[in-house]
């Protein structure tokens, strides 16, 4: 499998405070990968660089063989290949329809209504279409927020805590419906998620992120049954790391 | 309330002032509210008699300028002890029911008619201040450019003139070039001055302010219709037992005195040449009998 | 004696709607026209306005904005004292003829509602959620895209600010009264009516007209409260 992204000595900071500090990281086309660490690790701050919803301040991220930097941000045709849903679903205040077809619109292209009622329903949601998403509930947006980041076919997921909030019956769908696009669009996730049961679940390799530095990267089952880093072993225990 | 207040700080005051040690040069001055029309407020009467009425007498006297309408309202309710308007009718209606005392004559002045110094209804020349309204109405309903503002806010200035125009056989006048501004006498002459109109002012807020009507000037004057007394009267202390009665009636002494109503006779005249207001009191009539 | 008043001034309100006093609704039309003409300028102006004040930065913002915020606090009487200068014969627009006249009222209504428009506009459209620009950019949308999404957003707030902007100018006598004159059948409009009536002793009618104005003000505030409300709602 070939690195979808390759991050070369990046480095953020904000009000001169690192944020993030990561010599060298690659990310696999295809993969389920997991970024887990304490709050404040800099693990939303990565993947707003991974979106490149803002410029590292030092160093490149390759994505898909092109270097982008500072200086020199992809286009909007490549941020168009990716996209975040948030811990909490940012949801326009119009029905659920329109909130899922959005990424369609902005694209000029015209909502196909078998697809959308599709991928309504396999969210579970095909009766709530023209529902104010306002009126919805904590999972049921989420679900609403997943579909319209899936409703394009994006070559990167990331997802940010998507289930911090959520029953465990909201979790289990999400995660399975995350598996499941995986397997049929074979595109690559990235999950940032501070429950390491989560992460063993669904993650395929996980990345421990602690101040910003990439602590151990290693398969999942690996990482979580024999951890090599001092600090993962102690993170997994459930000791508070600093 | 607050009244109530003040009428028992004001007993104590003047029980106080019973022993005898010369503390009434420091006692709290005694309040007195007194409603007038702008007119008499406006041209600084009142700020240049009242001081020395408030040192004479110890007094705190409170203006309330108004329309002669809103000014007759305050004194029914209550709300001041003494009013001084020029409304003979409406001043009458209000003491035959029981709101003031008495009327007494105060002073006069006289309304003026005032145009642009064109002259488009050719008023200039006219025979009576009744003719001249005729020809405003007739050329105004026919010609461009004839315009009247009036005050139309029932003041005694508004209600002298619709007695005018219903003693020119003119009913009440409508139309175009007939313009009712519900204001006061300063603003409805700002006004006129910018509208390039026929007004009819009292001469004092018109000398008070002639520097500032760039297009204005009387094209009538002097006639007997144009007459305007000023009374002045207590509110009835049967009616409204807050009021201060006693100390109202020492204003209406004070103003109808002789020497007071020279003074009137006087005020003015180093300013515009000509006195405002003129003296119109029974004593001092008697004392200048037959004139 | 005053509760007496405003009792019979209810009394008149009722009476004068309901029977349909001719001069009665000349004033309510006129105070409804020259209003809602002025607000539609203030709209049309402000909502942009306020729109590239909330979503762009440029050298000088600050200072547009803190030009903004003082407009919203204008006295009407202060605007209608520049309106009057600029429209008197002698003034630098004497030639339009518009002093005295409708023109000229909405004119002045039109400087007191701008800033209001645009500064409520500017706060709705500031006031939507980072994050959800943020997920706007992550969702594959182009700057142009963000900033329409980001209005679109903020709609209900845009509404709430121009019915404020009605509230306002609806309700203020200071500038009608120095640049309409208050002029029979013409300019005079329901605030400078009361202000007549007060003046005339006629405190019942003064009240009646009071309460027909309190009750527009009351469907706008209402409309305004709803609005908000919602939004809330929905954020």
């Amino acid at each position: 499998m070939s690195a979808v992204y390759k991050l070369e000595g990046v480095k953020h900071n904000y009000d001169g405070r690192t944020v993030i500090d990561i010599g060298h990281l690659e990310i696999l086309e295809g993969e389920i990968f997991g970024i887990i660490g304490p709050s404040g690790a800099g693990k939303s701050t990565l993947l707003r660089l991974l979106n490149f919803l803002e410029p590292p301040r030092q160093g490149v991220i390759r994505y898909r063989g092109t270097a982008y930097s500072a200086g020199n941000m992809p286009s909007l045709d490549v941020m168009r290949e990716i996209t975040t849903v948030l811990q909490k679903p940012a949801l326009l205040s119009t029905t659920v329809f329109n909130n899922v077809v959005y990424p369609l619109r902005i694209r000029h292209k015209r909502p196909d209504p078998q697809k959308v009622a599709l991928m309504l329903q396999r969210v579970g949601l095909t009766k709530l279409g023209h529902v104010r998403a306002s009126s919805l509930s904590g999972g049921e947006a989420q679900r609403v927020a997943l579909a319209r980041a899936l409703i394009f076919n994006p070559r990167v997921l990331l997802l940010d805590e998507p289930t911090a909030n959520l029953d465990p019956a909201n979790i289990a769908v999400i995660e399975r419906l995350v598996r499941e696009f995986r397997e049929e669009t074979k595109m690559t996730v990235i999950v940032v998620t501070h429950n390491v049961f989560q992460a063993r679940r669904l993650c395929d390799r996980v990345m421990l992120l602690h101040e910003g530095a990439c602590v151990e990267v290693n398969d999942a089952r690996r990482f979580f049954e024999s951890p090599k880093h001092a600090l993962s072993r102690a993170f997994l225990s459930g000791e508070v790391i600093f | 309330m607050k009244r109530a207040c003040f009428l028992l700080l004001l007993s104590a005051i003047t029980f106080s002032g019973c022993f005898p040690s010369g503390t009434r040069g420091h006692a709290q001055p005694e309040e007195l509210l007194l409603a007038t029309t702008t007119s008499t407020a406006d041209t600084g009467l009142l700020d240049f008699l009242l001081p020395k009425f408030e040192q004479e007498y110890n007094a705190k006297v409170r203006v309330v300028a108004v329309g002669t309408g809103q000014a007759i309202q305050l004194g029914r309710s209550g709300d001041v002890d003494v009013i001084l308007v020029h409304s003979r009718e409406a001043e009458e209606q209000f003491v035959n029911e029981g709101f003031g005392v008495k009327r007494y004559d105060l002073m006069f002045n006289d309304f003026v008619l005032l145009g642009p110094s064109s002259d488009p209804a050719g008023v200039i020349g006219a025979r009576s201040v009744l003719d001249a309204l005729g020809r405003i109405a007739s050329r105004g309903a026919t010609a461009q450019g004839v315009v009247f503002a009036s005050r139309g806010d029932d003041s005694g200035t508004h209600k002298r003139e619709m007695a005018l125009w219903e003693q020119a056989g003119l009913g009440t006048p409508r139309g175009e070039w007939y313009s009712s501004l519900g204001q006061g006498m300063g603003d409805t002459l700002i006004a006129a001055d910018e509208m390039r109109a026929y007004v009819l002012s009292d001469r004092g807020t018109y000398l008070s302010m002639k520097d500032k009507l760039r297009n204005l000037s009387i094209v009538f004057e002097k006639d007997e219709d144009l007459f305007n007394p000023y009374g002045i009267i207590a509110v009835n202390p049967q009616k409204h037992p807050s009021v201060n009665f006693r100390l109202a009636q020492e204003l209406i002494a004070f103003f109808t005195s002789v020497h007071v109503q020279q003074m009137i006779n006087e005020f003015g005249v180093d300013r515009y040449g000509q006195p405002l207001f003129f003296p119109n009191s029974e004593q001092w009539w008697l004392e200048h009998g037959g004139e | 004696m005053l509760l007496g008043q405003m009792v019979s001034g209810l009394f008149e309100a009722f009476k004068l709607i309901i029977e349909g006093d001719p001069e009665i609704y000349t004033i309510i039309f006129l105070s409804l026209r020259v209003s809602g003409i002025a607000l539609f300028i203030a709209t049309a102006a402000g909502v942009p306005l306020g729109a590239w004040l909330g979503l762009t930065g440029f050298p000088g913002r600050r200072l547009v904005v803190a030009l903004v915020y003082t407009g919203m606090g204008l006295p009407p009487v202060v605007v209608g004292l520049v309106v009057f200068m600029l429209l008197s014969t002698t003034g630098p627009l004497g030639s339009l003829g518009w002093l005295f006249k409708v023109p000229g009222m909405i004119l002045a209504q039109s400087i007191i509602a701008l800033p209001i428009v645009a500064g409520l506009t500017m706060s709705a459209v500031g006031g939507v959620n980072k994050n959800v620009k943020q997920q706007l950019v992550a969702l594959g949308a182009s700057p142009a895209q963000v900033r329409w999404a980001t209005l679109s957003e903020a709609r209900m707030g845009v509404i709430a600010a121009v019915l404020a902007g009605f509230g306002r100018i609806v309700a203020e006598v200071g500038a009608v009264m120095l640049v309409g004159g208050n002029i029979q059948y013409r300019t005079r409009v329901l605030t400078t009516a009361i202000v007549l009536e007060t003046r005339k002793g006629n405190f019942g009618m003064a009240l009646a007209l009071g309460i027909i104005l309190l009750i527009i003000s009351f469907f706008v505030n209402a409309a305004v409260l709803r609005l908000h409300r919602k939004e809330l709602g929905e954020s």
